[in-house]
């Protein structure tokens, strides 16, 4: 597509690369056919297309965004299907990424709008204040049902639903180190899953013990960014970047490292897109490139070894949800499908399963009505095939679909794989009806 | 842009804030855009070269908001582009600067599904792959298969009388559509068809599938489903040369083969679509094409080794079978992206729809590919080789001054070129305003006046899409008026001009 950006403006490496995205774009329109917001609301504004179209106005005429354009951005769940579906290869993600930035910069938010993002963003990244938060929610949530269901207080309560999250705990024991060691591996600790579910991290390091993959600690490392990152708060999702780098550089010179293993797949598109958000910092370029060759999601990291044997076949029929962060941001669509078939679970195939849930970050707060209209559509979608249990691969997906009318139990794809190989049973299951 | 459009009307836009207003209470304030920031997105269809920003856009829900609007807009002169997922290749969708696009991207339901009769009911802003997707799990699906499938909308397939790969052996839209609800410029509700195959009086139906947005708004579309074939298997075939290829072509339909879709590449083409999906597409070679066959078992294994000896006949030096669904479906994935994954070779692709005798594709080749050097911009070609439609996609680059004129200019000598050997100017993607100028190469001044009257009879005012299709805009009074009320033309019985 035509772009109209000055030589002057191309200088800006940010520019310049939406530019690249922007002209790639040869508006088919094929996008917005597999769009979650472009099927809710069936206007082209709420499409990946009419979207590139609003931000190739705003950056090349450097203009300050009108509320209606800031108010169909916001909506994009950057869930990225349009990314799978764009058969020329427009890279929406840092198309979308950058606008963000742009529009944090420059546009004046409602100030109730601005105190939920900054509130989010001071909040959620940091696990010692979001238990603290979690624990205030838990005593307030009773007091979600008075609260009236409309505008800003809509997000409010969204909020306060996320403290009857479901949580799991750490089991006690110590897990043993492998005899063998086929692989070395550190964890992305991550901000969110370890406060509600640290079981996750707990069945997957016991899955590794068994296969013989050793898990190393990385003192240092935080939240991966992704969360102000799509907030547009670019300096702070930098920051967190630069300081996770910084962390597993101190692991891979000691010892070296085979893969950086995230098991909430939303972080784990943010790893790998580390090389690219730190390109133009000599100081971080290699060793930020170098972590994002590193960053594998578990499912690839279970794929790329041989499963133990199944000593607990259970037969069970999952649904499996993709998180969009896998299947659309990094491509992961088969591995985890195939592991649990060789598990023995029964794999059932949900209709519209390109779809978001609708939890995209805190997208399911800052957006409720859209969020909840996704995850109705997504739980009717998984009722459909009678699943006795729902697996997922991110810590979102599994706290937004266990939410309201979900058809069965949701855990992650891990400890079901944990457990039909000699594993506890996912306490998550105990929910089962 | 080098396009002329027609001089938009001051009355019109200086009454803008009044029509948004006048829009805004027939939609209770929900679905309508009047400012130029979010206007963009609407400002072209899926051929970017032409770009115009409309007055306003409305997005209705229902047909009596449908009629409502049509019958504001007429009573104030405004006019009006019908608009459906705006993947029109043909400029269709287009806005002009004085007129209203009326979007019908949130009628997107499917109303019936009526498996005795073997027909389903949408809402035009349906996809076509949604219509075969809601009948998926009986066993059915809607044959006609635009590559745009997954996007197109079902109005806009009855509006441009779509094709696909599989209308060789299964028809076009026209072929699969039983039924209409349309709206006139008027506000008047029409059905024309219903559920069975002919319906009593004039086929009015007939002439509203193709008729570009420029007969009445189409809110109701009733199709024809098909069983799903038995057995549907697809060959893969490589070509050292486009020629060899299509003297392959040419041998299978002369030797009384109909294969269920049948369509070419050529290497540039071919080289786009692996890009974006990796089929295993042959890249050592100058043409591919995939021929597929359905039926019962041993009815493909016949056809295909019947196409396979006449493939070795013409030198293919690629052969594979699909060996499984899914292989047959990634073969035809990779062609029907194959126009946007060009996206990768080049920033901006001009993409013609002519139509020639198959017996002449050689010789339309090789005068293309002179072109190509003279004008100093390459081709991808796709061909539905089947049915002799090209598409040839004229890569070219928006960024650089003249190179847009040269597409152009080359695209008008490809379409000329299509009419001498004695083809036609469209396939499937419609006139639109990308090929009206060059319509006088086809239509004599009778012919086209004729067709106007037809225009005139459902729309007098010429607010229904105008500036498309014809070359020129006359007043209807000129060609003399027929009017259409309540589906019928008053007093048939009498003689008219
Ligand atoms: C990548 C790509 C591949 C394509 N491949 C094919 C192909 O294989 N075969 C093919 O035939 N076409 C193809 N097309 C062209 C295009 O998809 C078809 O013409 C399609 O039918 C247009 O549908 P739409 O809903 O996008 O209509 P639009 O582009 O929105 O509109 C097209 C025309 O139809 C009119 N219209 C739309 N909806 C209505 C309605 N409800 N009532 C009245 N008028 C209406 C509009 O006014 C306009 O004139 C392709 C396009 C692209 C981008
Ligand atoms: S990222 Fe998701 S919501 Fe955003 S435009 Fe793409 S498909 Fe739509
Ligand atoms: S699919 Fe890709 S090329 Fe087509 S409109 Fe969407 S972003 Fe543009």
């Amino acid at each position: 597509m035509q772009t109209r950006f000055s030589a002057e403006q191309l200088r800006d490496p940010h520019l310049a690369a939406s530019e690249k995205a922007i002209r790639t774009c040869v508006h088919c329109g094929f996008c917005n056919a597999t769009c979650p917001t472009y099927a809710l609301l069936g206007d082209e504004l709420d499409g990946p297309r009419g979207r590139i179209m609003l931000m190739k106005d705003m950056l090349e005429n450097q203009r300050t965004p009108s509320a209606e354009t800031v108010k169909h951005i916001d909506r994009c769940l950057s869930c990225l299907s349009c990314k799978t579906t764009c058969p020329s290869g427009v890279d929406y993600m840092h198309l979308v990424d950058h606008s963000r930035a742009w529009i944090e910069q420059r546009y004046e938010r409602p100030w109730i709008d601005r105190m939920l993002r900054g509130l989010l963003a001071g909040l959620l990244p940091y696990p010692r204040r979001f238990r603290f938060a979690l624990a205030m929610g838990r005593l307030f949530s009773p007091l979600v049902g008075l609260l009236p269901n409309i505008g800003f207080l809509k997000s409010l309560r969204a909020m306060l639903e996320l403290s009857r999250a479901p949580t799991g705990a750490v089991r006690e024991g110590i897990i043993a180190a492998p005899t063998v060691r086929k692989a070395r591996v550190a964890f992305l600790e991550g901000c969110a899953e370890p406060v509600l579910q640290p079981n996750i991290q707990q069945a997957a390091t016991r899955l590794f013990a068994r296969m013989g993959i050793e898990v190393v600690p990385a003192p240092g490392q935080g939240c991966c960014g992704a969360l102000v990152h799509h907030l547009g708060k670019e300096a702070r999702s930098l920051a967190f970047a630069r300081a996770n780098v910084d962390a597993w550089s101190r692991v891979i010179d000691d010892g070296g490292l085979d893969a950086i293993v995230i098991t909430a797949s939303g972080c784990g598109t943010s790893l790998k897109d580390y090389g690219f958000m730190l390109r133009n910092e000599p100081a971080y370029a290699a060793r930020a490139a170098k972590v994002s060759t590193l960053a594998r999601d578990v499912s690839e990291v279970l794929a790329a070894h041989e499963l133990p044997a199944v000593t607990n076949p259970s037969g069970l029929i999952v649904a499996y949800h993709a998180a969009c962060s896998l299947q659309h941001g990094q491509g992961v669509r088969e591995a985890p499908r195939r592991l649990l078939t060789e598990a023995g679970f029964q794999l059932r195939d949900i209709a519209e399963s390109h779809l978001c849930c609708g939890s995209a970050g805190v997208y399911n707060i800052l957006q409720p009505d859209l969020a909840e209209a996704l995850r109705e559509r997504k739980q009717n979608a998984l009722a459909a095939v009678a699943p006795q249990v729902v697996a997922t691969g991110n810590i979102g997906c599994l706290t937004q679909l266990s939410r309201g009318k979900a058809p069965a139990p949701v855990v992650h794809t891990v400890e079901l794989l944990d457990w039909a190989t000699g594993g506890p049973e996912p306490e998550g299951l105990s929910r089962r009806t | 842009m080098s396009l002329r459009m027609p001089a938009p009307d001051p009355a019109v836009l200086s009454a803008r804030a009044e029509v948004i207003k006048g829009l805004r209470r027939i939609l209770e304030n929900d679905g309508v855009i009047g400012d130029d920031e979010s206007l963009i997105a609407y400002e072209s269809d899926g051929l970017t070269a032409y770009r115009q920003l409309p007055l306003a856009v409305a997005l209705p829900r229902t047909t009596q908001q449908v009629a409502q609007i049509l019958r504001f807009c007429r009573e104030r002169g405004v006019k009006v582009v019908a608009r459906g997922a705006g993947t029109s290749l043909s400029g269709g969708a287009l806005p002009l600067a004085d007129g209203v696009i009326l979007g019908l991207s949130r009628f997107n339901r499917v109303l019936d599904i009526d498996l005795e009769n073997r027909v389903v009911v949408a809402q035009p802003g349906v996809t076509n792959l949604g219509i075969t997707e809601a009948v998926k799990k009986h066993g059915f699906y809607y044959a006609p298969d635009p590559s745009s499938q997954i996007a197109c909308s079902i109005g806009g397939n009855v509006a441009e009388n779509s094709g696909g790969v599989h209308c060789l052996k299964y028809g076009l839209t026209t072929n699969n559509v039983l039924g209409v609800e349309l709206v006139t410029m008027d506000g008047e509700i029409l059905r024309l068809g219903g559920k069975t195959l002919d319906a009593p009086g004039y086929d009015l139906l007939g002439i509203i599938n193709g008729s570009e947005g420029m007969l009445g708004v189409i809110t109701e579309v009733t199709v024809r489903i098909l069983p799903r074939p038995q057995h549907a298997r697809a060959a893969l075939l490589g070509f050292p040369s486009v020629e060899a290829a299509g003297q392959c072509v040419a041998d299978i339909i002369g030797g009384g083969i109909v294969p269920a879709g049948m369509e070419m590449m050529d290497r540039l083409a071919t080289l786009a679509a692996e890009e974006f999906l990796h089929v295993g597409y042959p890249l050592d070679v100058e043409a591919v094409l995939i021929v597929e066959a359905d039926g019962i078992d041993a009815e493909c294994d016949h056809v295909l080794a019947l196409v396979n000896d006449i493939a070795t006949k013409n030198g293919a030096v690629f052969s594979r079978l699909s060996n499984s669904e899914d292989e047959r479906l990634r073969f035809w994935a990779g062609r029907k992206s194959a126009f946007p994954a060009v996206g990768r070779l080049s920033p901006d692709y001009y993409c013609m729809d002519g139509t020639i005798p198959r017996g002449r594709l050689a010789h339309v080749l090789q005068r293309m590919n002179e072109m190509s050097e003279r004008y100093g911009l390459r081709v991808a070609n796709v061909f539905h080789a089947g049915d002799g439609n090209l598409h040839p996609l004229i890569l070219y680059n928006a960024n650089e001054p003249g190179q847009l004129e040269r597409a152009e200019a080359f695209g008008a000598e490809i379409l000329r070129l299509c009419v001498e050997v004695g083809g036609v100017l469209t396939g499937e993607h419609g006139v639109g305003v990308e090929k009206r100028d060059l319509m006088p190469e086809m239509f004599s001044e009778i012919d086209l006046a004729q067709q106007m009257r037809v225009k005139c009879a459902f729309d007098p005012e010429g607010l229904l899409n105008p500036g498309k299709v014809f070359p020129q805009l006359h007043r209807c009074a000129e060609l003399g008026r027929v009017h259409v009320h309540a589906g019928r033309v008053a007093h048939p019985e009498l003689p008219r001009f």
